[in-house]
């Protein structure tokens, strides 16, 4: 493995990030400000997970429109965020369950994990940011 | 400062990016890039509508490493690095061109 000064793109620390998106997608400016700050982030070659919990998973559900709220339909940016190397999406099990959905309902892949597995993952993280 | 294209006036922000990206139109680009004495040849115009493109499918201009990344998929490795895309758009590719291609400043952008 290479040591991190015989890479020359890395110019700072790497702390792992954590975003958890609680909310519905409108309604409130927290999921998109959410995904905003995630891009931003990614943009700084940090180490970037995102976590939809509760509400939260909404904002990658299929078929959105938008049209009756006069808001900008922004579910298409989350299929971008591979570009931007962030693909650990972790959807809560729990949370896909009580509203009835599964991952054929959602526009990007996600790693499903339980209750307790998402508990975990937040424990390893530097950074927890909650919208 | 809005910009006249094809005789209508077209509102911009104070960095010269369209208000309303609906309201572009390909002599748009020609227009502002006449402004800051860049000629827009087919490479140029292979990048806008790239930008154009990946707007429509993800909502949002892409970061520079991005679009550098996407560009290389796209049309290859010899388009695909900074050196092709600065000297196609000095001021920086994501800002410059995605300003030419109508779209809002790339979140992220620094």
């Amino acid at each position: 493995m290479a040591e991190p000064w015989e890479d020359d793109e890395v110019e700072g620390p790497v702390f792992k990030f954590l975003y958890v998106n609680r909310k519905a997608p409108y309604g409130t400016i927290y999921a998109l400000e959410s995904l905003e700050v995630v891009l931003i982030a990614a943009a700084f070659e940090q180490d970037v997970s995102l976590a939809f919990v509760d509400d939260g998973v909404y904002q990658i559900k299929k078929g959105q429109d938008t049209a009756g709220i006069g808001m900008k339909n922004f579910s298409p940016t989350y299929r971008a965020l591979e570009g931007y190397d962030v693909e650990k999406l972790y959807v809560e099990k729990e949370a896909l369950e009580e509203r009835g959905l599964t991952t054929d309902d959602l526009i990007v892949p996600v790693e499903v994990v339980s209750r307790a597995e998402m508990a975990d993952l937040m424990d390893e993280q530097d950074v927890i940011l909650s919208f | 400062m809005p910009i006249e294209v094809n005789g209508k006036m077209l509102e911009t922000d104070e960095e010269g990016y369209l208000a309303d990206l609906n309201q572009w139109e390909p002599e748009a680009a020609t227009v502002m890039a006449a402004a800051e004495d860049q000629e827009l040849t087919d490479a140029h115009w292979e990048v806008i509508n790239f930008l154009r493109e990946y707007y429509e499918e993800y909502q949002i201009a892409p970061a520079v490493r991005v679009l550098t990344k996407a560009i290389g998929k796209k049309l290859g490795k010899d388009k695909g690095n900074s050196k092709y895309l600065y000297e196609l758009f000095p001021y920086g590719p994501a800002k410059q061109a995605c300003k030419y291609a109508g779209l809002p400043k790339p979140t992220g952008c620094v």
